[in-house]
C-alpha cells in the first residue's frame, strides 16, 4: 500500500501545479476500530470585558485630568497619572486601542456601509472630544500615551520659532486628511501603521518602525511633543474643539500681574503673550498682506487640489486591487522569472484580469475625487494660515492658548500669584 | 480685558455660548451617527482558507512575536495517508517521525499511527509558528485538510491587522465575533 502511495505521490509531483486549491485526492478512510474523528477547537475570541474597563478608564483618566489641571492645579498630579495612563493603555493594553487610530475606523464606517464599528471605538473617539468642549485638552496632556512618553523624555527643550508653527502644523492636517482618505477608501488604517511609540509598547516592530520610534523618542529630548504639535491628527482635531471649551487652563488662579516669568515654562508655545499695539505703518501692511492673502486664497485652493489631483495615482497604490491590479498588468506585458506571491493567489481565485482592472479603475476614481478634495482642502487651510499670522490679535495678559495648551500644568509653578494661592490653601487647612 | 467695553461684552459672551452649544450639538449628531453604525455585531480577523495560499507571511508578520496564526486540521477532510504530503519533505528518506524527514521547521505535527494504513496528524500549536510550509504540501498534493486560521485565545484583534496588510491573497477579512472561525470542511 505504502509503495502504490508513493508511486502516486512522484505522479502528482509531477503532475500537479503548485495550487492551493483543495481537491478531495484520498478519500477520508472508514476505520474499522474505534476511531472517532476529533473535531478542531476552536477557542472563542477575548471577551469585551477588556474593551469595556478600557472605556471607563479613559472616562476615569480624562476627569481627573481636567480636574489636577483647572482646579486642583498641581503639575505632580498630572505627571503622575500621565504615566499612569503611559503604563495603562501603553505598556500593558500595548496602544491600542486609542482615539488617534478610532480616526480610521471612525472615517470607514463612514464610507463602508459593511463595516461594524464597536460601540468602544466609538466612545474612545468622542469621548476626549467632549471633555475638550468642556475642559480644554486635558486628554492630550494626562490620558494619551503617546503624549506621555513624549512629555516624560522632554529634557532640553528647545523653543521653535513661532513663525514655524503653524506651517509644521499643516503636516498634522495633511496627516489627517490622508489618513481619512485612506481608511474611507478601505486601503488602509495608516494612524495604527505609523504609531510612532507603539514599536515600544509592543516591543516588536519592523526595523523601519523601530527607527522611526527612536527618532521620534530622540527629537522628543528637544523639541516638545513633536508628535502631538506637528503630526498627530487627532490633536488636530482637539485644538479646534479646545477654541470653544467652556472652561480653560489658566496660568494664573488669579489675577496676571504681567511678570514675564511664566514666558518661558511652556515648552509647546502655547502661551500667548500681551501684545503691543501695532505701529500706525505696520497696520498698513497688514491690511494691504491681507488682502493680498485674501486674493491669494482661491489659487491656493486651485493649486493645491490640482497636486492632489495628480498624486490620486500614487495615493490609489495603497489599496491592494489597485496594487495587484499594477502587478498583473506587469505579468502580462512581460513574462516575469518567478511570479510573485500575489500573482499566484490571484491566478488560484480564477478571477478575471478584466474583473479585477474594473474593481481597480473604481477605487482609482475613488482616489482622483477624494485627492482632489484633500489638495483643496490643504490649500485652504494654507490660505488660512497666511491670513491667520496677518491679523492683529489684542491680549493684554499672558493666557494659555486654548488650541495649543495640553494642559500639562508646567506654567502653574512659574506663576507667582499661584505659590500664593498655594500657600494659602495650605495655611487654611486645618492641622497646619 | 481692558478693550472689553461693558456695551459688547454680553454680545461676545452670547456669541461664545452659541458657538460652544453648536459645537456641542455638532459633536452629539456626530457621535450619535457613529454610534448607529455601531450596533452591528462586533467582528474579529480571520483567514478565508480557500484564499489562502500559505505563503508564509503569517508567521513573520504578526504584532505578537509568536503569531495568532496557527494551522488548524480539518480531520474530516483528512485522508489519514501513510505517505502525508504536509508531514513530510518531497521525496522523504523514509517514512518515519525522524527530523530529517518532516516538513515542519518546528516539528509540531504530531504522528500517530490508527491502523493500518491510516496515521492521524495533530497540531501542536505551541510549537506552530503559522508558516503554512504544511498547508502547501497538504494543498498540492493531499486533501487540503490542514489549513491556517487567527486563534483567537492569541489574536489580540488589532485595528488593522498587520498580517492582513501584508496578505499577499487579501485572503484576511474580519467575521462576525459569534462565529470567529472558517474551517474548511464546513465552507
Amino acid at each position: 500500500m505504502s509503495g502504490l502511495r508513493r508511486l502516486l505521490f512522484v505522479l502528482l509531483w509531477m503532475t500537479v501545479s503548485a495550487s492551493a486549491v483543495s481537491v478531495q485526492r484520498f478519500p477520508p478512510p472508514e476505520f474499522e476500530n474505534e476511531y472517532i474523528i476529533p473535531t478542531p477547537v476552536t477557542p472563542p475570541p477575548r471577551s469585551m470585558t477588556m474593551e469595556i474597563v478600557d472605556t471607563a478608564v479613559l472616562a476615569a483618566a480624562l476627569a481627573l485630568g481636567s480636574w489636577l489641571a483647572l482646579k486642583k492645579r498641581s503639575r505632580k498630579g498630572i505627571v503622575l497619572l500621565s504615566a499612569a495612563c503611559l503604563a495603562y493603555f501603553g505598556f500593558w493594553r500595548k496602544g491600542c486601542i486609542c482615539p488617534i487610530g478610532a480616526i480610521g475606523n471612525v472615517s470607514l464606517a463612514l464610507f463602508d456601509a459593511d463595516y461594524a464599528i464597536p460601540w468602544t471605538v466609538t466612545a474612545f473617539f468622542f469621548l476626549p472630544m467632549i471633555f475638550t468642549l468642556f475642559f480644554g485638552r486635558s486628554f492630550c496632556g494626562s490620558a494619551c500615551p503617546l503624549g506621555a512618553v513624549q512629555d516624560l523624555v522632554l529634557l532640553r527643550p528647545v523653543r521653535i520659532p513661532e513663525w514655524m508653527e503653524a506651517p509644521l502644523r499643516l503636516l498634522a492636517w495633511l496627516y489627517l486628511s490622508l489618513a481619512v482618505l485612506f481608511a474611507a477608501t478601505a486601503s488602509a488604517f495608516v494612524i495604527c501603521r505609523y504609531d510612532p511609540f507603539v514599536a515600544f509598547f509592543r516591543f516588536s516592530a519592523n526595523p523601519a518602525l523601530w527607527v522611526m520610534s527612536f527618532a521620534m523618542l530622540v527629537i522628543s529630548i528637544l523639541v516638545g511633543r513633536p508628535y502631538c504639535r506637528f503630526l498627530c491628527p487627532y490633536g488636530v482635531i482637539l485644538r479646534q474643539i479646545g477654541r470653544f471649551s467652556k472652561f480653560r487652563v489658566t496660568i494664573t488662579p488669579d489675577e496676571c500681574i504681567r511678570c514675564r516669568l511664566c514666558e518661558n515654562s511652556c515648552p509647546f508655545g502655547a502661551i500667548d503673550r500681551p501684545t503691543v499695539e501695532w505701529p500706525r505703518t505696520e497696520y498698513a501692511r497688514g491690511r494691504r498682506r491681507l488682502l493680498l492673502f485674501f486674493g491669494l486664497l482661491p489659487v491656493l485652493i486651485a493649486g493645491a487640489a490640482a497636486l492632489g489631483y495628480a498624486a490620486g495615482p500614487k495615493l490609489a497604490m495603497t489599496h491592494p486591487d489597485v496594487r495587484l491590479a499594477k502587478l498583473v498588468a506587469l505579468e502580462q506585458s512581460q513574462a516575469m522569472k518567478e511570479p510573485p506571491d500575489e500573482i499566484k493567489a490571484f491566478r488560484t481565485t480564477g478571477q478575471t484580469a478584466e474583473a479585477l482592472y474594473r474593481e481597480a479603475d473604481r477605487k482609482q476614481r475613488q482616489f482622483a475625487v477624494g485627492s482632489t478634495l484633500v489638495g483643496g482642502w490643504m490649500g485652504l487651510l494654507a490660505g488660512v494660515t497666511l491670513i491667520q499670522n496677518s491679523i492683529f490679535w489684542r491680549r493684554s495678559d499672558y493666557e494659555a492658548r486654548r488650541s495649543g495648551c495640553v494642559a500639562c500644568g508646567r506654567c502653574f509653578n512659574a506663576c507667582p500669584p499661584h505659590r500664593q494661592w498655594l500657600k494659602n490653601k495650605q495655611d487654611k487647612t486645618p492641622g497646619k | 480685558m481692558s478693550n472689553e467695553t461693558p456695551d459688547n461684552l454680553p454680545r461676545r459672551l452670547f456669541l461664545r455660548e452659541g458657538l460652544w452649544a453648536a459645537a456641542l450639538a455638532a459633536l452629539g449628531v456626530a457621535a450619535a451617527a457613529v454610534l448607529a453604525k455601531s450596533r452591528k455585531p462586533k467582528k474579529v480577523w480571520q483567514i478565508h482558507p480557500l484564499k489562502c495560499i500559505g505563503c508564509g507571511r503569517c508567521a513573520t508578520h504578526c504584532v505578537l512575536s509568536d503569531s495568532a496564526v496557527k494551522c488548524v486540521h480539518a480531520y474530516a477532510m483528512c485522508g489519514y495517508c501513510d505517505l502525508c504530503t504536509g508531514y513530510f519533505i518531497p521525496e522523504p528518506k523514509d517514512l518515519t517521525t525522524a527530523a530529517e524527514n518532516q516538513l515542519c521547521p518546528t516539528g509540531a505535527i504530531r504522528r500517530t499511527f490508527i491502523e493500518d494504513p491510516y496515521f492521524e496528524y495533530t497540531i501542536d500549536e505551541a510549537l506552530c509558528n503559522g508558516c503554512g510550509k504544511c498547508i502547501k504540501g497538504c494543498s498540492a498534493f493531499g486533501n487540503g485538510s490542514l489549513f491556517l486560521q487567527v486563534r483567537h485565545d492569541r489574536c489580540v484583534n488589532c485595528n488593522e491587522c498587520a498580517i492582513a496588510a501584508a496578505c499577499p491573497s487579501q485572503a484576511f477579512r474580519r467575521v462576525p465575533a459569534d462565529k470567529p472561525y472558517l474551517l474548511k470542511d464546513q465552507l
